[in-house]
């Protein structure tokens, strides 16, 4: 006894069996799922085992996918380019300009608190702004800038995306923080020393070091922006489609096999993604 | 690096402010709008100040099941964080030593960590009700809730026992400890701060879920499903009153939690061995 939990193989499997099952329960079983409902077909009321491609046939056939699907990127792309450059600037203040370790963490807790707090709260909360009568409105109004409401401040992409910025900007702040804490600051005396400018040392020296924090800020963001449905459902006044959204309507209907093939769909194009940004990190560096 | 702060100091300092009230700006303003008069709306201005909209929430016909859905979410949110706590101490524990499968382990963590979350709602949906299952907030929505816990608490153990001093358990099996004693009385102690963050992701993240829950929850809802819920149908302040109530709980979880480290962190400072610092 006492020699077998010696070997590491086994106690490794022991102390991760608990991990494992969950894992296996709620994750892949669920994929496997999935994928098999995928193929199956439905009536109005059920869902019955098939052997179909009519749900993919349907997906790729339809214009909509494809639309709903450069929407889905769209989200992703601006919302990544506002998260990186606000959650860079604001790590890199934090990292590089306040100077004592206290204020630095008191700074940083102030930046991850809303992350502890409710997602839906944090968009409920944009309507008294951004509505026809909101905040924005009629300070606008006041300062003369324009004469009546603007309509696309709520329920439109625009609104989407400043919810998307406002709820995962934090993503990007950690892990680039988390990375520029990292270097060592004899890099940038040495580069002052040699004369960079400051301007010189951020593009030079911190920006190309920062780099596994920004990738591991954008596989949130993007993972994030591109599996949501109720950020768009709500913020756009079911106004804008994503991908989850469509999954969520077709489960909605009780459409089942058309919501797994979407999911299938959209699972593939995370990973795919997923895949790429890892080949410029390694995950278990990084931590 | 001492002396006058640069130009760009300044800017960036305001860039910050300017960040922080994007940040807290909206939440505020809901909790001022909470305060509305009886007849006032969702926005501005303010038709007088009361405690109405409060008071709404405690009346029973209102909206609803709200205190209901709070004690679920509450003891969902107990139940996972324990379970977060303990599985991750387990799985940091089992990657400390590669083993066969431990990297398809890794890659099940990170794809959990990034499977878009209605996927697990329906894949967990769909498994319950073919198997004939019912789908309950205490077992489906406990599990699905589990796949965006554990990642968190994973990779918050992996970078603990990356910094993990291995030199402490030698000497306390040099000392004769077993392999349970080392962990219950040096390895614990050790990481103890972290296994509060821990259950501070694990709990928090659990009580403001809503994907995951969706179609996981069954016929009780929680919280976050609730108060999803009632965006479609309900038009008074009543939310920003429920809003407010919940993200004041939430900031007094995290403040327990904050207060916890740091006092665990004075005690060990007083407790703490001054050992190495009366050689010279």
């Amino acid at each position: 006894m006492r020699n077998l939990l010696k070997n590491r193989h086994l106690s490794g499997w022991l102390l991760a069996a608990p991990l494992s099952a969950v894992l296996l329960l709620f994750l892949v079983l669920p994929i496997v799922m999935i994928v098999v409902v995928s193929f199956w077909g439905a009536t109005e009321f059920s869902i019955y085992p098939a052997f179909l491609f009519d749900n993919y046939a349907f997906l790729f056939g339809s214009p909509v996918t494809y639309s709903v699907f450069f929407n889905t990127f769209k989200y992703a792309a601006i919302t990544w380019v506002f998260t990186l450059g606000i959650g860079f600037t604001v790590a890199y203040f934090l990292a590089f300009h306040v100077r004592t370790l206290t204020w630095q963490i008191a700074l940083f807790l102030l930046c991850t608190i809303p992350f502890w707090t409710s997602n839906i709260i944090r968009m409920i909360s944009w309507i008294p702004f951004l509505g026809r009568n909101g905040l924005a409105n009629s300070t606008l109004i006041s300062w003369g800038v324009i004469d009546e409401p603007v309509e696309w401040l709520l329920f439109s992409d625009f609104s989407v995306i400043l919810a998307f910025v406002h709820l995962y900007t934090l993503f990007m702040v950690v892990p680039i923080f988390n990375t520029m804490m990292r270097i060592d600051r004899s890099l940038i005396e040495a580069a002052y020393d040699n004369g960079a400018s400051g301007f010189q040392t951020l593009t030079n020296v911190i920006i190309p070091l920062t780099k596994p924090g920004i990738m591991i800020g954008s596989i949130f963001v993007v993972t994030l922006v591109m599996g949501d449905f109720i950020t768009v459902r709500f913020m756009s006044g079911s106004q804008s489609a994503n991908v989850g959204r469509l999954i969520s309507n077709d489960i909605a209907l009780l459409q089942y096999p058309s919501a797994a093939a979407t999911a299938v769909v959209l699972l593939a194009t995370v990973l795919l993604i997923i895949a790429v940004l890892l080949r410029f990190v390694d995950i278990r560096k990084e931590l | 690096m001492s002396g006058r702060r640069p130009r760009s100091f300044y800017l960036l300092a305001s860039f910050f402010a300017l960040f922080l009230l994007f940040l807290y700006g909206p939440t505020l303003t809901i909790a001022i709008l909470s305060f509305q008069g009886p007849d006032g709306g969702l926005t501005f201005p303010m038709r007088g100040v009361s405690t109405y909209w409060f008071a709404d929430l405690f009346r029973q016909q209102a909206v609803g099941d709200i205190w209901g859905s709070f004690s679920r979410s509450l003891v969902l949110g107990l139940m996972v964080m324990v379970t977060t706590v303990v599985v991750s101490i387990m799985g940091g524990l089992a990657f400390r030593k590669r083993f066969a499968g431990s990297s398809v382990i890794f890659y099940l963590v990170i794809t959990s960590l990034v499977i878009p979350s209605i996927l697990v709602s329906l894949g967990v949906g769909l498994i319950f009700s073919q198997s004939g299952l019912n789908v309950h907030w205490s077992t489906s929505g406990y599990g699905s809730q589990l796949t965006w816990t554990l990642p968190f608490g994973l990779l918050i153990m992996f970078a603990v026992f990356n910094r993990f001093d291995p030199s402490y358990e030698e000497a306390a099996r040099d000392q004769g400890a077993g392999p349970w004693q080392t962990i219950r009385h040096v390895v614990l102690p050790i990481i103890a701060p972290s296994l509060i963050g821990v259950a501070l992701f694990g709990f928090t993240l659990s009580y403001d879920e809503f994907a995951r829950t969706l179609l996981t929850s069954g016929s009780y809802n929680t919280l976050p499903l609730e108060i999803y819920g009632m965006t479609t149908n309900v038009t008074t302040p009543v939310i920003f009153a429920l809003g407010t109530l919940t993200t004041l709980f939430s900031f007094l979880i995290i403040a327990v939690f904050l207060l916890t480290v740091w006092l665990q962190s004075r005690r060990r400072a007083r407790l703490g061995s001054d050992a190495g610092k009366g050689m010279l």
